[in-house]
């Protein structure tokens, strides 16, 4: 029972981003994609639950290590950082050919764990994408874990969509996207905190996985910031509650948004 | 350019995000069919008309009649080997974005998730993408190898207007896989009736740490029942439990892009801002007026939500006349 989750770092939610120079620049820190706090620490109480062994993983350069060892001080078994120059600049399909090569390589896993999406790209393609190059079924925007018997290799959840929740249940190997729903998050111990900041991460790169990069078929060509709000706040005054709601009403029927 | 669409469908009705990816098919292409699937479809094939389609291609069988991951996207896989279209795309709702994700891998073909804008130069796909949640815009562009794919953010791009003299030629294709062959089984829907997704809506009433508790968001259910909205709300009210996380606006809950946006008891943390400030018009209503929310207000009102928000409810009543 090997379960497989997938994080990156991604800036601070409260960071204030710009771009200079062409690129998005903030000064906060780095932190684990916040859609991950909640699948990392589903996939250690499926550990606990299962006795199952928990593998966090990240595509990208170093500046991921912080993220994976966050997953570590929370119980994950081992951390792995993939990793080649060559896929500078990759695009989506290149992330989850490495990553699906990766879990792979690993042999005997039967449950890789998403969360939401990427906080920074606000994308979740790699989800679906890898269970396809896995040959693993794929249950995306899963809110509950009903139930999960390794054993007789199946799996049952709750996925919300947008006209409310279904139940599917289906056969394991399965890649699974979690909502915030799934769990309360955990957050390290300081034991767990120093026992992480001591784990050396192997990297495993192109050639340990016996892949070649390809080529990007998808380029971001440029960045820039949203046109500014900034400034236009009006401010409706009145007698009573009555009267400002009276004038903040003609406003709006003004605008023609009703 | 030929461009097709993968539909979907509820309750026996074509979904907006659907229309909308439609739309913009055929702003892009000369010639646009639509993918339906499913079980008893004639009306949706229909309505796929009506909203624009010039051809559709239909899956008509049990195994397609509840939306499951696995034969959905090894048959839009399948159609896309057998009619060689230029790109297909979707709306970029959960299945949306499941599906063509998954035909992306099985293709080997580039997808631009979750656009908010599209166009094509040079024979190459090329879209306006939000990143950080709204904070940086991309701009981004395929390679223009093979099939092109993009999932198209709701409320983005305008449908059609209903020509219900539209018809055209029906393709009827058969499920790549039995049902013996798929691994997924759907047990189950409980449909949350009468509720407006916030993703769709086009009116948000949204309650924040002001409504001081789970009964505070009544004032806020009244009016956006009455503007015939959705209800919304901040990380800090649903962290409190009181209100479900569907709720949740900002950027660890749902983008939104509504034409109206009423934010009442909500101090506009930047995570809640990235969430909503492309809404069109945001009202404020804040006890402090050095709340941040106001700086993104088209409209704000320095007051107590709970006489505010009613006094509001009680004039749309009368206004809209309900």
């Amino acid at each position: 029972m090997h379960i497989v989750v997938v994080t990156k770092a991604t800036p601070d939610t409260g960071a204030k981003i710009t771009v200079e120079n062409g690129v998005p620049t903030w000064k906060e820190a780095m932190v684990i994609n916040p859609w991950d706090e909640y699948s990392v620490t589903e996939a250690v109480v499926l550990k606990e639950e299962h006795k199952a062994k928990v593998t966090i993983m990240a595509v990208g350069p170093a500046e991921h290590d912080d993220a994976l060892k966050q997953g570590l001080a929370i119980g994950c078994d081992e951390a792995i950082r993939v990793w080649d120059e060559a896929l500078v600049g990759h695009d989506s399909l290149q992330y989850a050919r490495a990553l699906a090569a990766a879990i792979k390589k690993l042999g005997d896993v039967t449950l890789v764990i998403f969360g939401k999406e990427f906080a920074d790209s606000g994308s979740n393609q790699h989800i679906y994408q890898t269970a396809r190059l896995l040959g693993f079924q794929v249950l995306g925007s899963v809110s509950k874990l009903i139930s999960l018997d390794f054993g007789a290799g199946t799996i049952k959840v709750e996925r919300s969509v947008e006209q409310g929740k279904q139940t599917v249940s289906s056969k394991l190997p399965a890649v699974l996207g979690v909502l915030k729903d799934i769990t309360e998050p955990r957050y390290p111990s300081f034991i767990g905190i120093r026992k992480a900041a001591k784990a050396q991460i192997p990297v495993w790169g192109l050639s340990d996985l016996g892949i070649e990069a390809g080529t990007p078929k998808a380029t971001i060509l440029s960045y820039s910031e949203p046109p500014k709000r900034e400034g236009e706040v009006e401010f409706i005054e009145g007698e009573s509650p009555r009267e400002i709601a009276e004038k903040l009403a003609e406003k709006l029927l003004e605008e023609k948004v009703l | 350019m030929k461009i097709f669409v993968w539909t979907e469908h509820f309750d026996n009705k074509l979904a907006q995000a659907s229309k909308e990816a439609i739309g913009a098919a055929k702003s892009l292409g000369d010639q646009v069919t639509a993918l339906v699937f499913g079980q008893n479809v004639d009306a949706i094939v229909q309505e796929a008309f009506h909203f624009g389609a010039d051809a559709v291609i239909k899956a008509d069988d049990a195994t397609l009649a509840d939306f499951r991951a696995e034969p959905y996207i090894a048959l839009v896989a399948q159609i896309a080997r057998d009619h060689q279209p230029d790109a297909i795309l979707a709306g970029a709702t959960t299945r949306g974005r499941e599906v063509l994700g998954g035909v992306s891998a099985d293709l080997d073909a580039a997808l631009l998730d979750d656009v908010l804008s599209l166009s094509i130069e040079d024979g190459k796909l090329t879209a306006t993408r939000a990143m950080y949640a709204g904070k940086v815009l991309t701009k981004e562009q395929l390679s223009g190898e093979g099939v092109q794919l993009a999932t198209l953010r709701s409320r983005a791009f305008k449908a059609l207007d209903a020509d219900t003299s539209r018809s055209g030629e029906v393709i009827s294709v058969e499920p790549v896989l039995s049902e013996d062959e798929i691994a997924t089984k759907s047990e189950g829907f409980e449909g949350t009736v009468g509720e407006i997704s916030l993703t769709e809506a086009a009116i948000i009433v949204s309650g924040g740490r002001g409504v001081g508790g789970p009964e505070g968001f009544e004032p806020i259910r009244e009016l956006a029942k009455v503007l015939g909205g959705a209800v919304g709300a901040s990380r800090a009210t649903v962290d409190a439990g009181w209100i479900p996380y569907e709720h949740q606006v900002g950027q660890t809950g749902k983008v939104v892009s509504p034409d109206l946006y009423i934010a009442a008891g909500i101090s506009g943390a930047i995570q809640h801002q990235a969430g909503m400030r492309n809404s069109k018009v945001i009202v404020a209503i804040n006890k402090d007026a050095e709340a941040p929310i106001f700086k993104l207000a088209r409209y704000g009102v320095v007051g107590d939500l709970f006489e505010i928000v009613p006094a509001l409810t009680e004039v749309f009543k009368e206004k809209l006349g309900k």
